[in-house]
């Protein structure tokens, strides 16, 4: 047999994208406040000193600092800060649910679409109809049907974001279904199952996860305006959308409740965007060595 | 003794603390033309950029010195480089797709350069270019001048190239790889013009390649590269009769379009075949396709027959666009045939579907020309190779995973590479497993696509070694497709040439290659570079 005399294999280059990540700075500072807010929204039980409904009377539009209100409290004297970390759970489970929501029937659609041309012609027709109506107009007509509720929110916002989802894994299928790997696996006869399932899908879920940091802080702020108008998370439950609706009111006695509903807001958007960004960046190998 | 024009000294430069040339020499005299040979990574362009001061990224200069008529320009400022390239120093680059402005005409690109190096005046620069495009051979210079760069082929993009490189008369051209983009007969006629033009204006050439054969023919001295250093340099004939260094002797045995004088081949050698038993038998096959929105009919295969023997191989040469990957598809059955019949062992190929066109496609598996996409990114190489055997459910988990083995064995490949990932092997490695994928299902018939083109000299001789074992262990037919000449040279029983969909010449590699009846035929042999280097030595 021939020796092998040629070129050393390349480094090992797994984990290469996580460390792409690591080294982008926008990625770090990306990373910590996802993981911060995540946190804070799973450890809300823990962390809240005050249930977020419970109110006192006594002691209402306390400033922040204040010793047992830390961020002060409200028109009815909820605790703020109980009530924004209650309220960023609320965010993150409408968040995430609609993330679901658009996975689930965003990504099967969007690979039968990019891989069977007279399918592409329905399921796409289709999508352009949904993009057609502005996504919130949408997910309040959605909200306006089924009535309020964090499930129900979740599930508007989501769908309305199947078309992006869609569009995105149906581009992925595209390129994918002409590379030689893929015409490899039909000279050896694998079916287009097969092929969908073990050779698109997988080399497909970097744009989809990259596409989920990109839907999430739109669903967050979805989320935050269907209950500001009333369609989303129905009060006394806290979310961030219903203590900004709630202290607009007041806004001229005492700006505080809403500026800290506004940050966690701002936050959690942000925090997703850099790190969606930045995980693009990573995933992508066409940027960067 | 005349001042050298360019001298680099133990020149030294790193990527972001990876050293990509460690220390390398090189001088080039008035009016002298260089070649720099190497495989990629050897560190030849970027030995060609440092010295334009063009290192892209994280590229510094550590050491060495590089002087320019005596003057050292290793760490000259951005001005001083900037009126060096172009007015002293001309680039055609490797990539004539990428090099020019989609947006803008053609003659101004090259108008621009003149008046950038105030070579003259912005009144009488468009007419300026237009001479320039002239004398690079562009046909019809005042009517291509107005034209946009995807209005022109490949070949023609190289020559405006070749045009603004030379605008400002520098005493020093530098391509980088001027060709390789290029299908072998353009590229010998934009190597031609490379030459007389540079011999017209005495101008030296650094010219830097991966191709042996291209270099001795161009260049009066070469240069050896590999791994960043300089390991052998003299005059292009000693390098490739005498070579001194064990590299360039692998290097020089491994050119295919040098063996002329190293083997018989395989025409000299007809023990694996019995004549009247073809496992493949193509016959008048065509195949047409719609052009969108204007109605025409675009016949990318034309009547085209052929029949390959048991354990031989028969390689279709011809260049894009000759159809030659589209017949490969037709018979892998991946591309259905507009006319004609395939038979595979006597069977009737075109139009089978299910269960038989599953047998079928278990008798012939192909190898596709670029194993970085050919091998799914996500998969470990033990499921790679497997996946054939998955998809036709032979044997359980066990029995697959001792396939494996054996398949990797089969292509010299040691077992401990089967958990890897495609992108943690090297080139060869990856087409090495390509090979045993294909060899999974036990074909009969192998269709190799462009299968070392993409492969650096000396992995192209181990793969072509490689396959030509299989051959003769296995009994295996190959039907391979190749741009490459020489490559078919030394490995096909028989040859068919194709040009714009139809078959020009076939026959015998022998006697195809010895005595060519058709005009394109003697064209793209003569087109190998390098083929007349030997012709008086052997």
């Amino acid at each position: 047999m021939t020796a092998i005399v040629e070129t050393p294999p390349l480094a090992r280059v797994r984990g290469r994208a996580l460390r792409k990540l690591w080294r982008n700075p926008m990625g770090v500072v990306g990373g910590a406040l996802v993981l911060i807010v995540v946190a804070a929204g799973v450890l809300a039980p823990v962390l809240a000193p005050y249930s977020p409904t419970e109110v006192h009377f006594s002691t209402p539009f306390q400033q922040p600092g204040t010793i047992g209100f830390a961020l002060g409290t409200d028109d009815l004297g909820r605790d703020i800060l109980s009530r924004v970390l209650y309220g960023t759970r609320a965010s993150l489970q409408v968040g995430a649910l609609s993330v679901l929501v658009a996975s689930i029937v965003g990504v099967p659609l969007g690979l039968l679409a990019g891989y069977w041309r007279w399918l592409d012609s329905l399921i796409s027709r289709l999508a352009e109809l949904m993009l057609a109506f502005p996504f919130l107009v949408l997910a309040v007509g959605l909200a306006a049907i089924n009535g309020g509720g964090l499930a129900n929110a979740a599930f508007a916002l989501g769908i309305a974001q199947v078309p992006v989802m869609l569009r995105v894994v149906r581009a992925e299928t595209l390129r994918l279904k002409e590379t030689d790997f893929v015409l490899a696996a039909h000279s050896m006869h694998a079916g287009p199952w097969r092929i969908l399932g073990q050779h698109i899908l997988p080399n497909a879920v970097s744009v989809i996860i990259v596409q989920a940091t990109v839907i999430m802080p739109t669903a967050v702020i979805g989320e935050a305006l269907l209950s500001f108008l009333g369609l989303g998370i129905q009060p006394p439950a806290p979310s961030l959308g219903i203590m900004l609706s709630d202290a607009q009111q007041y806004l001229f006695r005492t700006a505080w409740p809403a500026t800290f509903p506004g940050i966690a807001l701002a936050l959690i958007c942000l925090g997703f965007n850099l790190f969606g960004d930045a995980l693009r960046d990573a995933l992508d190998p066409k940027t960067g060595s | 003794m005349t001042e050298p024009l360019l001298a680099v000294t133990d020149l030294k430069v790193s990527f972001g603390g990876v050293p990509a040339v460690r220390g390398a020499d090189l001088e080039v005299l008035p009016g002298e033309r260089v070649a720099v040979v190497g495989q990629s990574g050897s560190g030849k362009s970027t030995t060609a950029h440092a010295i334009i001061g063009l290192l892209p990224g994280s590229g510094r200069v550590t050491g060495g010195t590089i002087r320019w008529r005596g003057e050292d320009i290793t760490h000259a400022g951005e001005k001083r480089l900037r009126h060096l390239r172009g007015r002293e120093i001309g680039l055609v680059p490797q990539d004539p797709m990428s090099n020019l402005n989609p947006v803008s005409r053609v003659g101004r690109q090259v108008a621009e350069t003149l008046v950038v190096h105030g070579m003259c005046g912005r009144r009488e620069a468009p007419k300026r270019a237009i001479e320039l495009l002239g004398q690079a051979g562009l046909p019809e210079p005042g009517r291509r001048a107005r034209q946009f760069p995807h209005e022109f082929s490949g070949g023609m993009r190289q020559r405006a190239l070749i045009a603004i490189g030379l605008a400002c008369r520098p005493d020093l051209l530098i391509a980088d790889e001027p060709t390789s983009a290029l299908d072998v007969t353009v590229q010998r006629q934009i190597l031609d013009q490379l030459d007389a033009l540079t011999r017209e204006l005495g101008t030296a050439l650094l010219l830097v390649t991966h191709d042996l054969g291209l270099a001795a023919e161009r260049a009066d001295r070469v240069v050896v590269m590999s791994e960043g250093e300089v390991v052998e340099a003299g005059s292009a004939r000693r390098v490739l009769t005498e070579p001194r260094h064990s590299y360039t002797r692998r290097l020089v045995a491994a050119a295919p379009s040098l063996s002329v004088s190293r083997s018989p081949g395989p025409s000299g050698n007809h023990r694996a075949a019995r004549v009247g038993e073809n496992v493949l038998e193509v016959s008048h096959v065509s195949k047409e396709y719609r052009i969108r929105g204007r109605g025409g009919l675009l016949r990318a295969v034309d009547d085209v027959s052929f029949t390959i023997g048991r354990g031989r191989t028969t390689a279709i040469v011809g260049e894009s666009g000759s159809g030659k990957t589209t017949t490969a598809r037709m018979v892998l059955g991946l591309v259905s045939a507009t006319s004609g019949a395939i038979r595979l062992d006597g069977e009737e190929v075109v139009g089978l579907r299910g269960a038989r066109l599953r047998a079928a496609r278990k008798a012939m598996q192909p190898v596709f020309q670029d194993p970085y996409a050919s091998l799914d990114p996500m998969w470990t190489v033990e499921r790679l190779i497997g996946e054939p055997l998955r998809t036709f459910g032979i044997g359980d988990r066990a029995a697959r995973r001792a396939k494996v083995a054996e398949l990797l064995e089969q292509v010299a490949l040691p077992a401990l590479l089967a958990q890897r990932y495609p992108n943690e092997l090297s080139g060869g490695q990856r087409q090495r497993v390509a090979i045993a994928r294909a060899l999974a299902l036990g074909p009969r018939l192998v269709v190799c696509d462009e299968a070392v083109s993409a492969l650096d000299v000396l992995v192209q001789d181990q793969i072509l070694k490689l396959l030509t074992s299989l051959q003769e262990e296995l009994g295996l037919s190959y039907l391979f497709i190749s741009h490459d000449l020489a490559v078919v040279r030394s490995l096909a029983h028989d040859v068919l040439v194709m040009r714009e969909g139809r078959v020009v010449e076939q026959g015998p590699v022998a006697d195809v290659f010895a005595s060519p009846g058709d005009p394109y035929t003697r064209q793209l042999l003569d087109s190998i570079p390098g083929a007349t280097v030997f012709s008086g030595h052997s």
